[in-house]
């Protein structure tokens, strides 16, 4: 049995410092009203028992109404600066640095499947260096789970159908718990696994060692393989949106609303095309629902990320150069 | 007190054959009918209970599998919260009370009090088929799309049971809002009502407009997991967030359900053990009705971490935050009533003590999980069993045991042995503590919930837990004991055994079935305890009350 004791888990990540922080400032509070509430308890009940010789000449007035308002006005004050400082907090949490290493995460009744940017890829462990950021995009191929890390006290459920992303900087060497939160089925308490924490130069070597096909590879190929090129690709197909620097473009809907194009958009317009529809196109394009799985849509859109916009853009940010002048009416 | 005997006709004896139990709308037999029932489940739920705190003396699995493991605390989350907890107060206490408080005969609509009582048994029955034929693994929330499309067990049946157990609390809640608008005796004005009718109708409003959710998010389920319709898994084209927000809309305020009417106890306990007006009533009857309020504002602070948007998790924290006060106002009126009291430290006064000193580390503990940054940690950990069940456990338990053991001479018209009484509050007290205080560390530590294996570092405190639970359900036994025992051989209490202030007090114990022999005129407010000599040697005069 291991009878290590102790309270707080390991601090390794940036947030970890200043969630503790946090933590101790309410475990301080609710000490003090405890011990408050139970010292009063016992020393009425010690003073005032029954058959006790004690002033017991009843107050009345005013006194009675500034009690109320003070023991009201005191947890308000004491729970606004813990709702102020944790959605302070909270909101730092979820923004990530502009410079994050970006990881792709996939769950699945019961395991944690990595990728990572350069198609290294991993189950139940994720490797990552020492004071960088961290970015993940994670999605689910069947019920809710949660990625877990205790030691950077971060959390985030993991939901089919969409990505949620959760970002941390570790600052610690080591080995650290993953831990599925979100009761997912029987293996539930089984479908954990490791954080490596390297530093920079260990990292780059694991990364390199046995390295698999790169997912923008990955992605081309199936690019071809469900023939994605017929429509998108073909110059003289006018009924396609070219896909060329595709990723992070503003792209305006059929609704007319606009939007930057990003990994959940990339997703959805793949697996459910008709949602939404790009402005000026018929939506004609096959869904792919069910025939591509949660993995290859990552590869995909690693691919469509590699895209680069056309070289040659005509002023006025015209059609690209490859469309052929009479598709001109059918553009935005 | 002079020697008291019990009357000769009272409701328990004025008919004996079982019909007359079965078929009674006197709302002091269905309590006692419901009283059974929740203590076979009560019991049920608890050897769930000890089967996996067994388990969880070792980091392996080594005593159950998986998949037992998981239908087990399933079975002990659905049985406690739908089959005992959400009922417990209101339809034990409450039925039997809320009537003989207000001066009234029965509840506004008996037979539909006996229709809730069958509404009951028909859910329990089919929960009960459920677990016989093969048990469910969703957890007591059901998080979609797990149990709609993945889980392979009953949930069908489990759900049919609660969705029908529902209706009976339904049912429940309109009666209690009915007969508190319209039976109150002559003179029972709302300023005069006993805060336990307050909290029992903060309750009832609850009830009756929670609950048709908790039966929409279950009816989608099944239309989902019997008939395929889309609706929340994404395979289908469903938003699995969408149940998540039904559920807690219910289920967020059903934690109210269950703690309001210990609140409801408390109130009643400690003037008459203190022997002093209750401090604060109005603030204490308007946090009760502020609270049933906010309760159906917060449900997103269960899903901070779901996908829920940033945004969103700050207006859920904000609100939840706000119901500290009311429950803070609460906790400090009662503390105040202590003061220049005349205490004594009977059974029920234990417990009633001892909720407020848990209740107060669970709602404390509450704003933990409110903060938005911790409660990333610490959700879906240890830390959040520990606090709902210091909400849930010692305080919604505790309440309705101090409850049972104030009223219990009113309800059977026999004493318990007082010694064994005060014994089983420590013993539950400290029981408690043991059990769900570790807890808490566990969870900041960061052993998810729901585990059936866990690393080895987290083997100790799981073991004290363990530990804690047996003396917990040792506390549990001794009242099953010697309340039986009492029936039997109890002192007769006579009607007022405590001295209490309150219209029940008045009649006889056990009351007669009309509960009156004539109907009471309400002259005083409620805890008109008289005023305590200014510095008496006994600190009270010891008169019976007048009345
Ligand atoms: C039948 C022709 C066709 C095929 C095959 C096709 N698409 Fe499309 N695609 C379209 C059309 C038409 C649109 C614009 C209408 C819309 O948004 O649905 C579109 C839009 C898109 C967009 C959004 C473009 C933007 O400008 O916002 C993406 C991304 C995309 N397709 C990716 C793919 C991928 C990846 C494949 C292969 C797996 C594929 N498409 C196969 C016809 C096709
Ligand atoms: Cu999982
Ligand atoms: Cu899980």
């Amino acid at each position: 049995m291991d009878t290590s004791f102790r309270l707080f888990p390991e601090q390794a990540s940036t947030a970890a410092e200043q969630v503790d922080r946090l933590y101790v400032f309410l475990l301080g509070v609710a000490s003090f009203f405890t011990l408050l509430i139970f010292l009063l308890i016992v020393y009425f009940v010690i003073k005032y028992r029954h058959g006790a010789r004690a002033d017991r000449s009843q107050v009345s007035g005013n006194r009675y109404w500034i009690l109320e308002i003070t023991w009201s006005l005191i947890p308000l004050g004491l729970t606004m600066i813990m709702f102020g400082w944790g959605a302070d907090l909270f909101f730092k949490v979820h923004q990530p640095p502009p410079d994050c290493i970006e990881i792709n995460v996939l769950a699945k009744q019961w395991m944690w499947k990595i990728q990572h940017a350069d198609g290294k890829q991993e189950i139940n462990s994720l490797h990552i260096p020492v004071g960088k950021p961290v970015k993940l995009r994670m999605i689910s191929q069947d019920v809710i789970h949660s990625f877990f890390v205790p030691s950077f006290r971060v959390k985030q459920d993991v939901l089919p159908g969409r990505y949620t992303t959760i970002w941390f900087q570790p600052t610690k060497t080591g080995r650290y718990h993953l831990f599925c939160a979100e009761y997912c089925g029987t293996s539930h308490s089984r479908m954990t696994g490791e954080i490596v924490v390297q530093q920079p130069a260990e990292y780059a070597q694991w990364l390199r060692g046995a390295s698999s096909e790169s997912p923008e590879a990955a992605g081309e190929s199936l690019y071809d393989q469900f023939r994605c090129g017929t429509c998108h690709n073909n110059p003289t197909n006018p009924r396609c949106p070219p896909l060329d620097g595709i990723f992070g473009r503003m792209v305006r809907l059929e609704d007319g609303s606009t939007l930057q194009a990003d990994e959940a958009y990339l997703r959805e317009s793949i697996l459910d095309p008709t949602a939404q529809v790009v402005a000026g196109y018929k939506p004609v394009m096959p869904t792919y629902k069910g025939q591509i799985g949660e993995e290859e849509v990552f590869q995909l859109i690693a691919y469509l990320k590699s895209l680069q916009p056309p070289q040659q853009r005509t002023p006025k940010s015209g059609p690209p150069p490859f469309e052929t002048p009479n598709d001109t009416d059918q553009q935005p | 007190m002079s020697v008291a005997e019990l009357p000769r006709r009272h409701y328990l004896n004025a008919n004996y054959n079982i019909w007359s139990w079965l078929l009674t709308t006197d709302h002091k037999r269905i309590a006692i009918l419901y009283m059974i029932s929740l203590t076979l489940f009560f019991f049920v739920g608890g050897a769930a209970a000890i089967l996996f705190r067994l388990e969880l003396m070792t980091p392996q699995g080594d005593l159950l599998i998986s998949e037992t493991y998981n239908r087990l605390f399933t079975l002990h989350g659905v049985v406690m919260v739908f089959f005992f907890l959400i009922p417990s107060i209101p339809a034990v206490l409450g039925n039997f009370l809320v009537p003989m408080m207000i001066g009234a005969r029965d509840m506004a609509f008996p037979r539909l009090n006996l229709l809730s009582w069958y509404l009951f048994m028909a859910g329990g029955i089919l929960a009960i088929a459920a677990i016989v034929g093969g048990g469910v693994d969703t957890g007591w929330t059901f998080y979609t799309p797990y149990s709609t499309t993945y889980a392979n067990s009953q949930v069908m049946a489990m759900a049919m049971g609660i969705f029908v157990a529902g209706f009976s609390s339904i049912l429940t809640g309109m009666n209690f809002i009915v007969t508190t608008h319209t039976m109150r005796a002559p003179g029972m004005t709302w300023f005069r009502l006993p805060l336990f009718v307050w909290s029992h109708y903060a309750t009832a409003v609850i009830m009756v407009l929670g609950t048709p959710v908790l039966a929409i998010s279950l009816a989608l389920i099944a239309l989902e997991r019997g008939l395929g319709v889309g609706i929340f898994d994404p395979k289908l084209g469903g938003d699995p967030l969408l149940f998540q927000h039904l559920f807690w809309f219910y289920s967020h305020p059903a934690v109210y359900i269950m703690v309001l009417p210990s609140m409801a106890v408390v109130s009643e306990i400690v003037p008459c053990f203190a022997r002093k007006r209750i401090f604060g009533y109005s603030f204490i009857a308007f946090s009760s009705v502020a609270i049933a309020v906010l309760s159906f504002l917060v449900w997103g602070h269960h899903m901070f971490v779901s996908g829920q948007s940033v945004f969103a998790g700050m207006v859920f924290s904000f609100l939840s935050m706000l119901v500290a006060i009311p429950s803070a106002v609460k906790v400090f009126n009662w503390t105040a009533t202590l003061h220049k009291g005349s205490i004594s430290l009977e059974t029920p006064m234990l417990y009633a003590l001892g909720f407020i000193g848990l209740f107060t580390l669970g709602g404390l503990t509450g704003l933990f999980l409110a903060t938005l940054a911790v409660d990333l940690h610490v959700h879906d950990t240890y830390f959040i069993v520990a606090h709902f069940h210091y909400i849930m456990v010692g305080g919604a338990v505790m309440g309705y045991l101090g409850g049972v053991h104030y009223w219990w001479p009113k309800m059977t018209g026999r004493l318990y042995p007082e010694w064994w009484g005060r014994v089983s509050a420590v013993v539950v007290f400290v029981g408690f503590n043991l059990t769900f205080f570790p807890q808490f560390v566990l969870g900041y530590l960061g052993m998810p919930r729901r585990y059936h294996v866990y690393p080895d570092e987290f083997q100790v405190l799981n073991v004290m837990s363990s530990a804690g639970a047996s003396i917990l359900g040792l506390g549990y036994l001794i009242p099953l004991v010697y309340l039986l025992w009492s029936l039997k051989y109890g002192k007769a209490a006579g009607p007022n055994p405590w001295n209490a202030k309150g219209v029940e007090w008045q009649t006889p114990s056990p009351p007669p079935t009309l509960n009156f022999d004539e109907t009471p005129v309400v002259t005083e407010e409620a805890y008109a305890y008289p005023p305590l000599d200014e510095s008496s040697a006994e600190g009270e005069p010891l008169e019976p009350v007048a009345n």
